[in-house]
């Protein structure tokens, strides 16, 4: 259930974001999903890869700042209301969230990555609330 | 006003025979007081009596500041405790500072030194005196207060910061006379410019400025800003504080009081003395003090000495403004860092080497320094928030350690250039 999602650490300048994008993609690892947390002088890039070990060897090669954190995928029916239903759960149940961010497969279904506080009582919590989480290998495929 | 005619125009002569007489008492007096300095003597093979005159001088070993810091804190004094009326601390920042202790005698020798050079930069009776250094564990306030008022000059205590209050009592008081580090006294020309407040509506007319490198630009600076003659002041704790040398009127070079402190020039790699007028490595020796008397210490700032009399009359030499240092030391608004302070800091935060680069900028007329740290693994944290706390606690730190405020800025790994492996450590910008 746990994702490895890898972490880069990137300045705000040119070119940055492309060359991590052209390292993977030379190494030839797909990407299933990634966002980037922003300020105004660095910036965090948050990403799922086919194989995140690999990525991260790549990427620690070429001198980067990278770093595998574990995350949940939660999947959610594409309709409104499903995310803050899932929120309210996890917020009711003590379940604080760092960082999320989601992507849509199509018109069933939406991927929702999130990063709480604490990851094993996050998957309880969701668990027993009967809502679906992705498989680590599955999410990686994508 | 030449304080002491007798002294300050003296013959090269008359000026080495004191020397020598004062050098070889100090010898006598260190040899057996200072089993460290002893040491030193013996491992090179001499005896007091080797010295006979101030010729002799480039004979003795050197003395620096790990020497004091081993013999921390009253290890190099050569008098009891009993004799010792007070003890002032360098900056020293990490690790243990410098400790060094008057007696009666040398802080009379002190109020001397400052009162020969205020009478070098035109101050007189009548002036009332603004003390914008520190009071306190730095030598630089009380150190110019008790010359102040040897002279008999009205003093203002003030002591340093307080913007707004320096700039209502130069106001109120009437202050002729302002000393404090010059990058201030452009600050205050700041703050009087915000405040309305024009150079004719105060009575300055001397600014005595010191404790940092500066150059000849910001002295027409500060002249023309705050209306007043600008004179440089030398002086280091370790040799006695400010005093050590000073301008006269006439801005040629610093006046060394050369009959407390004899100096030499040596170059930094070879440690050998250099030929009169030419650039290298201060050397103090120190041959009236009591408390701490300091053989052969090493500045390590650059500069050369000139032995031409001077248009005020004066004989003493004078140094050259210092044109920088042998070591990486950088004294930035007055206060000295070194960068293996920031290197301690940023290890007590980590447990590996942190690769940082330290960038010191002259913007207006203030010193700026500007750090970047790499984000190696140990510092990288996935969430922005964690590393927003990661990059203040890193500027906290910092500032509580050098007492300046610095900007901290995270870079990728491998960002700060590496010439043959390591590190470049610090960029200055500044034109000094």
């Amino acid at each position: 259930m746990i994702i490895k999602q890898l972490s880069v650490f990137l300045e705000n300048k040119s070119g940055r974001l492309n060359e991590v994008s052209q390292l993977l993609g030379d190494a030839g690892i797909n990407l299933s999903a990634l966002s980037v947390a922003d300020t105004s002088e660095f910036g965090i890039l948050r990403l799922i890869a086919s194989d995140p070990d690999k990525a991260y060897q790549v990427l620690k090669a070429a001198d980067f700042s990278v770093k595998l954190t574990d995350v949940v995928c939660l999947n959610s029916p594409n309709v409104p209301g499903a995310l803050a239903k899932a929120l309210n759960i996890l917020s009711s149940e003590e379940v604080f969230i760092e960082y999320l961010y989601a992507f849509s497969m199509d018109k069933q279904s939406a991927n929702i990555v999130l990063k709480p506080d604490d990851i094993e009582k996050c998957i309880q919590v969701l668990q027993k609330h009967q809502l679906e989480l992705v498989k680590a290998s599955d999410l990686y495929k994508i | 006003m030449i304080w002491n005619e007798k002294i300050e125009c003296a013959s090269r002569d008359e000026m080495k025979a004191l020397q020598s007489e004062r050098l070889i008492d100090t010898v006598q007096r260190i040899y057996h007081s200072i089993p460290s300095y002893r040491k030193k003597m013996q491992e090179v093979g001499l005896v007091p009596g080797d010295i006979k005159s101030i010729d002799d001088l480039s004979k003795l070993p050197f003395t620096t500041k790990q020497d004091l810091r081993d013999n921390y804190p009253f290890g190099m004094f050569t008098v009891p405790m009993s004799e010792i009326v007070r003890v002032h601390a360098s900056s020293g920042t990490t690790g243990k500072p410098t400790v060094v202790g008057y007696t009666r005698k040398d802080l009379n020798t002190w109020a001397e030194v400052v009162t020969r050079t205020l009478c070098m930069a035109g101050v007189h009776r009548n002036d009332m005196v603004q003390i914008a250094y520190g009071y306190g564990l730095f030598t630089g306030g009380l150190g110019m207060h008790y010359g102040c008022e040897n002279l008999g000059a009205s003093v203002i205590p003030i002591s340093g910061g307080n913007t707004q209050k320096q700039l209502q009592l130069m106001q109120d008081f009437g202050t002729s006379v302002i000393a404090c580090t010059p990058s201030y006294s452009l600050f205050l020309a700041e703050a009087m410019e915000e405040a309305g407040i024009k150079k004719e509506d105060l009575n300055l007319r001397v600014g005595i400025f010191g404790a940092e490198p500066w150059t000849e630009e910001m002295r027409r600076e500060i002249e023309s800003k705050l209306g007043l003659k600008a004179i440089d002041i030398y002086g280091l704790s370790e040799v006695i504080g400010p005093g050590v040398s000073c301008e006269c009127e006439h801005q040629c070079g610093m006046h060394i009081n050369e009959d407390h402190f004899v100096p030499e020039i040596i170059h930094p790699e070879t440690l050998e003395p250099m030929p009169a007028g030419e650039v290298g490595e201060l050397v103090f020796t120190t041959v009236t003090k009591e408390g701490i008397p300091i053989i052969r210490y090493r500045t390590r700032d650059l500069t050369r000495l000139i032995y031409d009399q001077c248009a005020c009359g004066r004989t003493l030499v004078r140094m050259e403004k210092c044109k920088g240092r042998s070591d990486d030391m950088l004294i930035i608004r007055g206060v000295n860092v070194f960068p293996s302070q920031i290197e301690s800091v940023l290890l007590d935060m980590s447990e590996t080497e942190p690769h940082y680069l330290l960038i010191v900028e002259r913007e207006g007329n203030l010193d700026s320094l500007k750090l970047m740290v790499e984000v190696q693994e140990q510092f990288f944290s996935d969430e922005v928030k964690k590393l927003e706390v990661l990059r203040k606690k890193i500027t906290h730190n910092i500032q509580s350690t050098l007492g300046i405020s610095v900007q901290v800025k995270l870079v990728e790994p491998k960002t700060i250039e590496r010439t043959a492996g390591k590190a470049k450590r610090v960029i200055d910008n500044r034109k000094i």
